[in-house]
């Protein structure tokens, strides 16, 4: 068993969070992609733990801060999606231009 | 994208046969095939139309993780993966989703011409940079599951998370309370204050 095998399957969801995140209109969606972005770190931090065999288990901690984070992340993400959808009709992030001049 | 994800797939099977010879290991196996299925599951999530869709996309990546989680020892956050995010996070999207509706389609043309193409090349330099990467330093870590003391459990994780990391733990607390009053802030106040602000034309 390699710690690779789990960088590299980081890096390539991460690399599809980044492609959602540049590419989804929807800001359900654009948030979706930075969860998974979030839990690909998640892999590396836990392959981590294990390769050196952290005596203080600080690759486990910090994926349970992670998600911790996430969870408070999404909970006033989508409160503030849902308000930009009741206010403005539409969730799509093109539309909010408000700060351009 | 299906390409790279074979290229992950076979780099995976020509590692496990050159470092531990002929003997392709159970946990080999098992990351295999968790690993296609979070890519696909990645892979669904990008490229879905339909927003729920999308978001059992990212279920199914997200329960492939927990069994990572598992083949590294970690077990209770392999638990609380499944129940907070399959089971609270994915909720919250799926009831966010419903009630934006989902029959809208999105708009998939970019407004910067060139910006397609130069992602596309980008994203194969990001993707030869990570190969070239690995291979420079494949680092051949822990062995096989000893059968031994789990690093994981409960007890362990509970052990440092209340001793050594007691004050990024209350740091969380305190940041999982402020956005607990602040998403009820946004449902509480926020009409009231758009309606003092637009005057009272708009009726909820």
């Amino acid at each position: 068993m390699l710690i690779n095998q789990f960088l590299l399957l980081g890096a390539a969801l991460f690399a599809l969070g980044v492609y959602g995140v540049l590419t989804r209109r929807n800001a359900v969606m654009v948030l979706l992609s930075v969860e998974l972005m979030l839990a690909a770190v998640n892999i590396n931090f836990v392959a981590f733990d294990r390769l050196i065999g952290d005596e203080l288990a600080g690759g486990q901690i910090f994926a349970l801060f992670i998600i911790a984070v996430a969870a408070a992340e999404v909970g006033i993400g989508l409160a503030i999606i849902l308000l930009i959808f009741r206010n403005r009709r539409s969730a799509n992030v093109d539309e909010l231009d408000l700060l351009k001049l | 994208m299906v390409v790279g994800d074979l290229d992950l797939a076979s780099g995976i099977w020509h590692l496990a046969s050159r470092h531990g010879g002929a003997r392709v290991t159970a946990e080999t196996v098992v990351f295999v095939i968790f690993a296609v299925v979070s890519v696909a599951g990645g892979l669904v999530m990008i490229g879905a139309r339909n927003p729920v869709y999308s978001a059992m996309g990212l279920l199914m990546t997200m329960f492939s993780m927990a069994v990572f989680y598992v083949l590294n020892d970690a077990h209770f956050v392999a638990a609380v993966q499944v129940i907070i995010y399959a089971g609270a996070v994915m909720t919250l999207f799926l009831f966010v989703i419903m009630l934006i509706g989902v029959d809208r389609d999105e708009d998939r043309t970019e407004q910067i011409p060139f910006q397609r193409p130069l992602a596309l090349v980008l994203g194969a330099g990001f993707l030869a940079l990570v190969l070239i990467a690995a291979r420079a330093a494949w680092v051949t870590g822990y062995g096989l599951f000893s059968g031994g003391e789990v690093n994981g459990t409960i007890e362990n994780v509970a052990d440092e998370l209340f001793g050594t990391w007691l004050i990024p733990f209350q740091a969380t607390v305190l940041l999982l309370t402020i956005a607990a009053v602040g998403t009820i802030a946004l449902a509480q106040f926020a009409p009231r204050a758009r309606g003092s602000a637009e005057g009272s034309g708009v009726s909820e």
